[in-house]
């Protein structure tokens, strides 16, 4: 069992990694194009700060940042994330299955990781650049305390927040008949 | 141990799986078989939700090209690299044990969708649209005239289009239609073609690109400002092209300030960023910019095509008569009517982006002409039990990924539905793939798996490294056989 559990570990860990290499990839590729994309380091919102030389050690709870996430079906569920993960990273790692999150996986190309938060929470959440607002805009549902979940950075004083997980009818980049 | 540990592993992936792996197992004779026709999103989304939703499932995807992912691989603009992450969930669908991916079967000709239901329990068309609204005016097959469709083939490697060689000779392009495939077809057109190198771009379209006259794009549409169909990401994308300057009339955006107030906030974003670049003075650095900038590009509203004019040799497009239109109605019933006027813009390249259009598949598969979408109520299709549809077939060529993904799901959840109710007799044996493998094996008909496409994959990403891009798409349906078959 320990070696099941630290051999997820492991996996999890060198999976990060190259999660982190592809948006690392990504972020010099559009660094080419920063005329055009000046996003480069938003893409990526939120740096994790992991020390994976000590993947052995179990990461210590003090350092730990409880969310809790309402679904479709309005179940409450509470998880635990760190400083430094998006929204998005937590609901991946957490396996927190919500139909078609995340299409993307945190570039700013969709709006389907799109969450509502309460007002006081909202407040608390770092600023959004124009282009989160530009595919939040195309959300279904936006409501003023809405924010794309890869661009959620946790920090301590979010501990203890609530995200709701909204009903999905799609981007509205659809048009009726006759879009032109 | 250690087997069973890479197996497991492979399960915790960037998860869209929760719990349901499926370590590989045979298919039991008796399970639930579903036929999906299309590999594209719809296909591969609608995978997804019936082998997450149902243990028993057992799903089949076929595709006509040798090579899966539809649009996300030939319609996805090539600098748009991060829209095409999709593919990996896509991968993890085709991977599952319950699924299997079957290239180069041409369903309708390879074989017959009756076929296919004998075979399935259910058989999901998510074809998508293969076919284009056409403009309908004089000089629309001059040499120089594109759908976008091709055009946007071309530059992203299906098969079909690599002939298509436009001619780039020109000073001034005119794309008819606002949406965002129009501000692809303009972005690759005018994109610095340093830039455009490090993409997945094809080669051919590159060295074209390179070698292009084009420096003026005007992006045409029927109606006003308020109506434009594209959306603010891309519109900031044209805007800040190295290279590029907007060109808009100032005229046409008369009375547009006054009506901001009362636009929910995505239409008012929009055209306040649309505004702003069409009749505000520009501060310093962007007005140095634009002077210095060698291609130009705007927005033409309220103009409708009439006639695509030859060249004198009568072969090529040579410009392309607008009627002028204004606009009648208000809110969101506006609509344009001609005024009369008359108006020729000289220009040597013609692409219209007016819309994709789905096709009819098989003579067994009712098919709504005017509407051109398969009939269906909820993805069911119409008076043909055990048939369903999901995507651009199912409810009109409009719409992003997420769009198609939502509306998968909703097939899957109906398809379940009808399962669990009995709706859809799922207790009868079924060959599944099996049927199907012994009817392609007699016409001479070798699929490709999804590990053959693996190793036209490997492939191109080797050619592409090469080159500095991501990979180098293969043109040749032949050749990707080849790569898949050794």
């Amino acid at each position: 069992m320990a070696l099941v559990t630290s051999a997820r570990r492991l996996f999890h860990v060198s999976l990060r990694e190259s999660s982190l290499r592809r948006a690392e990839t990504l972020i010099s590729a559009t660094n080419i194009t920063s005329g055009n994309l000046s996003l480069a380091g938003q893409r990526r919102a939120c740096i994790r700060v992991r020390d994976f030389s000590t993947n052995t050690q179990p990461l210590r709870a003090d350092n730990k940042v409880t969310v809790h996430f309402i679904n479709r079906d309005g179940e409450k569920i509470s998880v635990k994330g760190s400083p430094g993960d998006s929204l998005l990273d937590v609901i991946i790692d957490q396996d927190l299955d919500f139909d078609g999150f995340g299409a993307c996986e945190g570039t700013l190309a969709c709006s389907t990781c799109h969450l509502i938060f309460e007002e006081d929470v909202y407040n608390k959440l770092g600023p959004v650049t124009d282009e989160e607002m530009d595919m939040l805009d195309l959300a279904y549902g936006l409501t003023d305390t809405s924010r794309l979940g890869c661009q959620i950075c946790l920090t301590r004083s979010l501990d203890g927040m609530t995200a709701r997980v909204p009903e999905s009818v799609a981007d509205i980049r659809q048009s009726g008949d006759g879009s032109s | 141990m250690l087997k069973l540990f890479l197996t497991s592993a492979r399960c915790v992936r960037i998860t869209r799986f929760h719990g349901v792996c499926g370590l590989a197992t045979s298919t039991p004779a008796s399970s639930p078989k579903v036929c999906i026709v299309g590999g594209g999103p719809a296909g591969f989304y609608t995978a997804q939700h019936l082998v997450k939703t149902r243990t028993d499932v057992q799903v089949d995807i076929y595709e006509r090209l040798p090579v899966p992912f539809g649009l996300v691989r030939f319609g996805v603009a090539p600098d748009h690299p991060e829209v095409k992450n999709v593919i990996n969930t896509f991968t993890q669908t085709a991977q599952h044990a319950r699924c299997s991916f079957h290239g180069n079967v041409t369903v309708g000709k390879d074989v017959t969708v009756e076929e296919l239901q004998e075979a399935y329990h259910a058989v999901v068309l998510s074809y998508g649209a293969e076919g284009n609204r056409t403009m309908g005016v004089p000089g629309e097959d001059l040499a120089g005239v594109y759908s976008a469709k091709d055009f946007v083939g071309w530059y992203n490697g299906l098969p079909r289009n690599r002939e298509l060689r436009p001619d780039l000779s020109c000073e001034t392009a005119v794309i008819l239609g606002q949406g965002n495939v129009a501000l692809d077809v303009a972005r690759i057109l005018l994109s610095p073609v340093d830039i455009l190198k490090k993409t997945d771009i094809t080669q051919h379209a590159l060295d074209s690109l390179a070698e292009s006259s084009v420096r003026r794009v005007l992006i045409v549409g029927r109606r006003g400002p308020l109506q434009v169909a594209c959306t603010i990401k891309e519109l900031r994308e044209m805007l800040n092209l190295p290279g590029t300057r907007p060109e808009m009339e100032a005229s046409e955006f008369e009375g547009i300030a006054e009506t901001l107030k009362a636009l929910a906030r995505p239409r008012k974003r929009l055209t306040e960023l649309l505004l702003k670049a069409a009749v505000e003075t520009p501060g310093e650095e962007e007005l140095e910019r634009r002077n210095r900038a060698e291609r130009a590009w705007g927005f033409r509203f309220l103009r409708r095509p009439l006639e695509v004019l030859p060249s004198t040799d009568l072969i090529r497009a040579a410009g392309i008569r607008l009627a002028v239109n204004r606009l009648e109605g208000d809110g969101e019933g506006v609509w344009a009517v001609a005024t009369g006027e008359v108006e020729d813009v000289e220009c040597g390249l013609v692409i219209s982006s007016i819309g994709y259009k789905s096709l009819p598949i098989d003579p067994a598969v009712p098919f709504d002409a005017r509407k051109a979408i398969i009939p269906n109520t909820m993805g069911r299709v119409q008076q043909t039990a055990g048939l369903y549809c999901s995507g651009w077939v199912k409810r009109g060529p409009t719409g992003v990924i997420a769009t198609t993904m939502n509306d998968s799901f909703d097939t899957a959840r109906t398809l379940l539905q009808d399962m669990d109710k009995g709706t859809l007799d799922v207790s009868t044996i079924k060959p599944g793939s099996q049927g199907v493998s012994v009817l392609l094996e007699k016409r001479g008909v070798k699929p490709v798996s999804f590990s053959d496409w693996e190793k036209i994959n490997s492939e191109e990403t080797r050619r592409g490294e090469t080159r500095g891009k991501p990979r180098e798409k293969m043109l040749d349906v032949g050749e990707m056989l080849q790569v898949a078959r050794a």
